[in-house]
């Protein structure tokens, strides 16, 4: 992991510094509130259906046990509403049909943040100091500016790993922080990293996308991609550079957001995003993109190249950690071991298969501790479970974890000889569902329980999705899905990039939900990056199960021998599954 | 950081039609000013809200690019909480909202010592610099 300079870890207490201090002149009336929201958002606060939500920056989805520990202690003692809030919060959504609402959780989001939806702004600024102690913050989690870049889950550990993402992650970490001249761009302005072939970052989706690759002459660099983004209009990044020298990176970027800055829209939310500019202006932007690069390169002399100096000591961050020393099996002894284990219990085995993944060394794995199962929403965690996720990490991970794309969470250093015990204590923890990529496995967004935004509720379809699905044969056997699932066209919840896409909306005051088809978020899965197709009107709550156990079985009427449920839907086309979908509507009998 | 931008009261900004200022609309290209910047000793920039962040572009093509060397002036909807960053950019005054109560605005410039990436006024990064 990185490693923090001092000079890091005063900014990051500075900044903490400056958030009370501008809490203070709000508290005191010296702040007016329209002039206090733009500065608490890029600090990660936002105002929500009921209480304030904290979003704490997690870069590039790394977290140390440590941190880990600071962010259950955080849900432990802040993530707590008045009691005047909860009443009103229970009451409110009691009258939809949620009568529960966890307090002193914590929840990873896809964009491998973590967040929180109670505590009090007035607790706002002690957060943020405890944030500080562990080197964490909330900085640019929110807001019209450059966001916390992601990456791939497995950077630095993939096996089809090209080039490590995390150094430029990093580097380009510190140059987005408090970019004087970026702080107020027309729309927020993602950006996600890949070094791998397979791309688990969904980078064709981001404001811009970077994928890390090799040159004919072996050369690195990045593949750019730019106005990619959901919401109203999905669309897909176009390609700007096929080719950029690693070092470049910064300069280009720098071209990208300044001819952002000076032409996005900002005259309608809705057409702000870079992608509303790169779509209506076409050649004409990447003109313009070049143009302006080729001025900071020839006439500014190129100021942020990033030197071999510099990529060398933030790369030196990045050496895999020392391992507990053990004794050495080979790999084969290790192979036989574990093939025991999985005969005498298929439940592991089915794990081994699921949650576990290759690792570039190949006496370690990657594996994946679910935090989708019953009773719980899709990413949420309680104080007590981020505690034993950092216990996990420090006995079988070297102290480190990932908060995937997934809403999930990621052992990267895992000894495959240490599979079995690591296996037992995540089933003791609750988080040893063997459900990796399955249907179950589905992303979701809080939806209309907690946010501001949302016209309707996530959890609860997520909640009878997951119910309906329990048995895990029938889980294997239905294979690789992506279940997305937004309380919003804003797409949090990434409901167009979904095999199966699910997107709350709002007719006359009332909860209805859209289903889509054949979205893909450019794995090798589910292939090139698609929005998904809507099959009809949208369905009640009560016939959301239903509309899917119908496509669902559409699929198994139609598949080929191992065929997976993406590839049937493209082979046989969209029309059988619609069919079924839109047969699954309750019937109205009406009166002859 | 050390403070250069200087803070002019609302009644001190005043528009006589001095020739030698100019005043830039916030979604003008400086780069297509006709006129040559040589004589001008001021450009007012123009922040219509604080959100809307348009004039530190201009505000660093000035400087970088045309090496415009006079007084360059933020108006608007100025506040005491992006100060900081309108110096960075190349700012040398501002002329704050009225009504914004000035005294906190030292102590903005007091806190951070330095910045990661390069700007207007520093345009070395601090990885370039140690």
């Amino acid at each position: 992991m990185y490693q923090y300079t001092d000079f890091d870890r005063q900014f990051v207490h500075l900044r903490a510094a400056q958030f009370r201090d501008q809490l203070e002149r709000w508290q005191s009336g010296k702040l007016p509130e329209d002039e206090f929201r733009p500065l608490r958002l890029q600090n990660g606060w936002y105002v929500q259906r009921y209480a304030p939500m904290l979003r704490v920056a997690v870069p590039y989805g790394e977290l140390s046990s440590r941190q880990l520990r600071v962010l259950a202690k955080i849900a432990r003692d802040y993530d707590e509403p008045e009691a005047e809030v909860y009443k009103n919060a229970l009451a409110t959504q009691g009258k939809l049909g949620t009568h529960k609402l966890p307090t002193h959780y914590a929840h990873f989001t896809t964009r491998q943040n973590v967040q929180y939806n109670w505590i009090p702004l007035a607790k706002s600024a002690d957060v943020m100091d405890l944030l500080a102690s562990v080197d964490m913050h909330g900085i640019q989690t929110s807001g019209n500016c450059i966001r916390n870049i992601t990456s791939d889950e497995r950077a630095g550990v993939a096996a089809d790993e090209i080039a490590d993402p995390r150094p430029f992650a990093e580097i380009m970490r510190q140059w987005s922080t408090l970019h004087p001249e970026f702080a107020f761009l027309p729309r927020k302005f993602k950006i996600a990293i890949t070094g791998a072939r397979e791309d688990r970052a969904a980078t064709g989706w981001h404001d811009v996308g970077l994928h890390l690759l090799k040159n004919e002459q072996g050369e690195l660099g990045f593949r750019v991609q730019v106005g990619g983004g959901m919401g109203r209009t999905p669309i897909i990044g176009t390609v700007l550079r096929e080719f950029l020298p690693w070092n470049q990176i910064m300069n280009y970027l720098e071209a990208v957001i300044r001819v952002y800055n000076r032409y996005g829209r900002r005259d309608n939310i809705y057409k702000a995003r870079i992608k509303i500019l790169v779509k209506a202006e076409g050649q004409r932007y990447i003109d313009d993109v070049e143009a302006e690069y080729k001025q900071v390169i020839e006439h500014d002399g190129a100021p942020h190249t990033i030197t071999q100096a510099e990529l060398d000591r933030v790369s030196a961050s990045f050496v895999p950690p020392q391992l507990a020393t053990r004794v050495i099996r080979s790999a084969e002894d290790t192979d036989a071991d574990l093939r025991t284990e999985a005969a005498d219990d298929p439940m592991f085995a089915r794990w081994l298969q699921r949650n576990v993944a290759a690792h570039k060394n190949p006496a370690l794995r990657a594996v994946t501790l679910s935090f989708k199962r019953r009773l719980q929403a899709p990413g949420d965690a309680s104080a007590d479970q981020l505690d034993t996720a950092a216990r996990l990490a420090d006995r079988f991970s070297a102290g480190e974890v990932r908060v995937t794309h997934d809403q999930n969470l990621l052992l990267p250093w895992v000894h495959a000889e240490d599979l079995h015990a690591l296996w037992l204590a995540a089933r003791e923890a609750g988080f040893a569902s063997a459900n990796v990529h399955l249907l179950t496995d589905m992303i979701a967004c809080p939806g209309g329980d907690f946010c501001a935004l949302a016209n309707a509720r996530s959890i609860p379809i997520a909640e009878a999705i997951t119910e309906r699905y329990q048995d895990l044969d029938e889980l294997d056997d239905l294979g690789e899905i992506d279940l997305h699932i937004s309380g919003c066209i804003n797409s949090c919840g990434h409901h167009h990039s979904g095999h199966i896409g699910i997107l709350g909306v709002d007719k006359d005051g009332k909860e209805w939900y859209q289903v889509t088809l054949g979205g893909s978020d450019g794995s090798a899965l589910s292939g090139s990056p698609q929005a998904g197709k809507a099959v009809g009107p949208s369905f009640s709550a009560a016939e959301v199960p239903d509309v899917i156990e119908a496509v669902l079985t559409a699929y198994r009427d139609h598949r080929t021998a191992g065929e997976t449920f993406i590839d049937a839907l493209r082979r046989v086309g969209h029309e059988p599954f619609k069919a079924a979908a839109n047969g699954a509507r309750f019937k109205v009998e009406v009166a002859a | 950081m050390n403070r250069t931008l200087q803070l002019v009261a609302a009644e001190d900004h005043v528009d006589n039609g001095d020739p030698n200022v100019l005043q830039l609309a916030n979604d003008a290209d400086p780069l297509a000013i006709e006129v040559c910047l040589d004589g001008v000793e001021r450009i007012d920039l123009d922040f219509p809200k604080f959100t809307d962040g348009r004039a530190y572009s201009q505000a660093f093509l000035l400087r970088r690019r045309l090496g415009f060397k006079g007084d360059l002036r933020a108006t608007g909807d100025v506040l005491i909480d992006q100060l900081v960053q309108m110096q960075r950019m190349g700012f040398s005054s501002a002329v704050l909202k009225e009504g914004v109560d000035a005294s906190a605005a030292q102590r903005q410039f007091d806190r951070f010592a330095a910045f990661y990436q390069g700007d207007a006024v520093q345009t070395a990064p601090m990885f370039t610099r140690a």
